[in-house]
């Protein structure tokens, strides 16, 4: 039997590192979107946390200050998109593209130097006795701290946004822009400090590819997965909680079908490989059509530019 | 003699090309309803947007009880108690009660608190109102109340309302009076924004006229007739468009009971819509906002589609086709929303009437499109309707409002239709083009065409219609003939009990 082969708990186990770089991301992107701007850099951004977590956590030994340098670097990205968009009212499709095209190159460039590489390893963190549950203990706990932040990350982004007044404001301002307005909220602000949260979120999910997940560089190493996590938002109709569930079904796919070519499937590897993508695209499309519950979700001034005419 | 609230000192605003506000000066007692009266784009908006912080004058000063007032902010304004309700702009639809109410407030206390003093402040003035409830499935009255509520919470000196009577039924401008006098009796000066002149004559102790961003006049508006103050505020006699008896021919319109759902989350279905119309006859429309007259319009226009026996357009079944389609039979449509819906804003006047006239003007052949033929019908269209514009070759989104609904409704006038179909055709147009838009549509009718007004403006509809119904809730009410009904009686079909008050009248 070709599937006995699988272990599920290390299935499970390798399903949540998968996991992690997306539900970074796409909580980032979501919370972006909640604040009306479409950002379609996010791949850009984080490539561009993926050399720069590398590169700084290389130099200094510390996959820790790597972490933090991945952030800065997917927010000086993000700053460039938030300057084009709010200030110069650039159109958000065309920057956010533009924004992913420049990372790659820029990325490429200044990762030369580090190809072939080892990055100094991240510890597992360590749980005492729950690490030594059977079954659970390797599902779950038996991970790198960013793991488990990036669940804290998800429920502290619902709670403010289903509890805090700031989150309160910026729902409002993705929701209607001229109605936050009139009412004296200041509309860009909010937006550029959700644009910045995002590109550190891109960052953080590109540095947990680069130092974790495949530790190394190479250019180009998050094929794709930027465009995953703007897929999940909209999968995850702008809830967090969702985006979790939906990043976990994501990594789970591209976790089984790896194990699948694995243990030798006689199915051709472009098909699995194809799979998650598939998937994304169906669940998308499930989704869509239950035109209501979907739709309400949307922030009602996503990718509309706004124009303060007082 | 109450003492002076609020008093402006020559405020004046300039935008670049247009002096929006030309050295205005008034006062407002505490405890007074003062009227502002002006045309679109008289300078209300502006000249309010300053008293609430949204806008910083040139030049004049305001005081507030006597202490300099200059408001940077809407939040310093609401700090000084200056509340101001909003015309649209200022609700948002996925965020329920509270939390809108909330978003309005300086210091709001933790929603479940503030989820009870929604309830006991709405049930003091009688505006009821559940806080937990999305705001995008109320009606436009109770959004009203949503607003008037956010603004009592904070209690306010002085409470600015912008136009609110324009979303209302006649029974709900009652309520909303009560509640503005309760307001007035216990100290809060209102200022009241209004072009509707009956209102202000009921309500207002005070008016001050703008015109063109000056003040033309402060009076008593109880003193003045209504036509009175009409001639201050449009600054020239208006008349009232002629409707010449005209025979009514055969049915050229007909919808039986029709049921279509919206493809709006928000929007209202129609529910079993029976009516039909005959060549020459004006119908109107009334409702209030969000009842259904955007998909009333959408469905006759062939945007939202139909089975095809259900909508008959001169006999034929036509409930499948789309706009192109019905309007080389004969319909023409021109819907609300001007920029976006009924012309493409950043597109040409002329490339604008191709858009709609390319189906009964012959504007292409094989594909190709004749652009000097194209430009002689912009032309003639903004000839004949008197549209301001340098030439054809100007952007849609340049044109002022009341120029470019004059286009757009001219554009489908032009095209000679035998049924002619208009959403709001005179909303935010000032008075002199509302007549000469009513007087063409009056025209189009006296030369056999059928009409559908759909509007929120009763004046408007009693000057033009010969029959007469109302929507609620997706549901149009019983035809009238629109002769000897009474305002009373239209309020009442509005509010979706005109067909009970004829079986009340009936029995008796």
């Amino acid at each position: 039997m070709i599937l006995g082969s699988i272990n599920p708990a290390v299935l499970m186990a390798a399903l949540m590192v998968a996991a992690t770089p997306l539900l970074l991301a796409a909580i980032g992107e979501l919370v972006v979107e909640k604040s009306g701007v479409l950002n379609l850099g996010v791949e850009g951004m984080m490539i561009m946390g993926a050399v720069t977590g590398f590169m700084i956590a290389v130099n200094t030994g510390s996959p820790l200050v790597g972490f933090v340098g991945a952030a800065l670097g997917g927010m000086v990205l993000a700053l460039l998109f938030a300057f084009l968009t709010q200030a110069l009212m650039t159109n958000h499709v065309a920057s956010g593209l533009a924004l992913t095209l420049f990372g790659l190159g820029l990325s490429a460039l200044l990762g030369q130097k580090y190809v072939g590489i080892t990055p100094p390893r991240t510890p597992k963190l360590d749980l005492g006795p729950l690490s030594d549950i059977p079954f659970l203990g390797r599902a779950l706990f038996s991970h790198d701290i960013v793991v488990y932040l990036t669940i804290a990350l998800v429920a502290a982004v619902w709670w403010f946004l289903k509890y805090s007044r700031a989150g309160m404001i910026l729902r409002a301002v993705g929701e209607n822009h001229d109605a936050a307005h009139a009412l004296g909220y200041h509309v860009k602000r909010v937006r550029v400090l959700a644009i910045l949260f995002g590109g550190a979120c891109a960052g953080l999910g590109g540095a947990y590819l680069s130092l974790i997940r495949v530790t190394q560089w190479t250019e180009g190493m998050t094929v794709g997965a930027g465009w995953i996590a703007l897929a999940l938002v909209v999968f995850a109709s702008w809830r967090p909680w969702r985006a979790m569930a939906g990043a976990y079904l994501f990594g789970g796919i591209v976790v089984l079908q790896l194990n699948l070519q694995a243990a030798g499937v006689r199915i051709p590897v472009e098909y699995l490989s194809m799979s998650p993508y598939l998937i994304t695209i169906l669940v998308l499309v499930l989704i869509s059509s239950g035109k209501a519950r979907g739709s309400l979700n949307a922030p009602g001034s996503l990718n509309r530019p706004f124009h303060a005419s007082s | 003699m109450r003492a002076t609230l609020l008093r402006l000192e020559g405020l004046t605003k300039a935008y670049p090309g247009v002096v929006a506000n030309d050295d205005v000066s008034f006062q407002i007692a505490e405890g007074q309803v003062h009227a502002l009266l002006g045309e679109n784009g008289a300078g209300k908006s502006t000249l309010v947007k300053m008293i609430y912080g949204l806008v910083q004058p040139d030049k004049g000063q305001m005081t507030l009880r006597g202490q300099p007032f200059a408001p940077s902010q809407p939040s310093e304004a609401r700090r000084n108690g200056v509340a101001m309700v909003f015309q649209h702009f200022s609700l948002f639809d996925a965020l329920d009660v509270a939390e809108n109410v909330a978003l309005g407030m300086e210091n709001p206390p933790p929603l479940r608190d503030l989820a009870a003093r929604i309830r006991s402040v709405s049930e003091e003035y009688g505006l009821p109102l559940d806080p937990s409830r999305l705001v995008g499935e109320l009606s436009a009255g109770e959004r009203q109340r949503v607003e008037i509520v956010r603004c009592l919470l904070q209690e306010p000196k002085l409470l600015i309302m912008d136009e609110p009577t324009s979303v209302l039924t006649p029974q709900e401008v009652e309520i909303l009076f009560r509640t503005l006098r309760q307001l007035s009796a216990e100290g809060t000066a209102i200022l009241y924004i209004s072009h509707k002149l009956e209102e202000i004559r009921a309500l207002c102790d005070e008016a001050t006229i703008l015109r063109g961003g000056k003040k033309v006049a402060t009076c008593d508006p109880r003193q003045k007739s209504a036509s009175e103050l009409a001639e201050l505020m449009v600054g020239q006699v208006l008349t009232p468009p002629e409707k010449p008896p005209r025979p009514m021919g055969d049915v050229v319109l007909q919808v039986e009971n029709l049921s279509l759902r919206s493809n709006n989350p928000f929007g209202t279905s129609l529910k079993d819509i029976s009516f039909s119309l005959r060549a020459g006859e004006v119908l109107g429309i009334a409702g209030v906002a969000g009842n259904g007259q955007d998909e009333l319009l959408l469905m006759l226009s062939g945007e939202l589609l139909a089975p095809s026996a259900q909508v008959t357009l001169k006999g034929l079944p036509v409930g499948h086709l789309g706009p192109n389609a019905r309007r080389q039979i004969g319909l023409a449509s021109a819907p609300e929303e001007r920029l976006g819906h009924a012309a493409a804003p950043d597109m040409s006047l002329t490339e604008n009437a191709l858009l709609s006239g390319v189906a009964r003007k012959g504007l292409a052949r094989r594909g190709f499109i004749d652009w000097p033929g194209t430009e002689r019908f912009a032309q003639e269209v903004i000839t004949r309707f008197d549209v301001r514009t340098p030439g054809t070759h100007v952007l849609a989104r340049a044109l002022s409002g009341g120029n470019l609904q004059k286009f757009v409704i001219g554009r489908e006038i032009e095209l000679n239709p035998d049924v002619i179909v208009v959403n709001q055709p005179t909303w935010g147009v000032d008075a002199s083009a509302a007549a000469t838009i009513r007087q063409a549509l009056l025209d189009l009718a006296g030369k056999g065409a059928g009409v559908v007004v759909i509007s929120q403006d009763l004046d408007e509809l009693l000057e033009v219609a010969d029959s007469f119904a109302a929507l609620n809730e997706g549901r149009l009410s019983r035809v009238r003939p629109a002769k000897g009904l009474t305002v009373e009686e239209i309020g009442l079909m509005m509010g979706g009990a005109g067909d009970m008050h004829v079986a009340h009248e009936a029995s008796a």
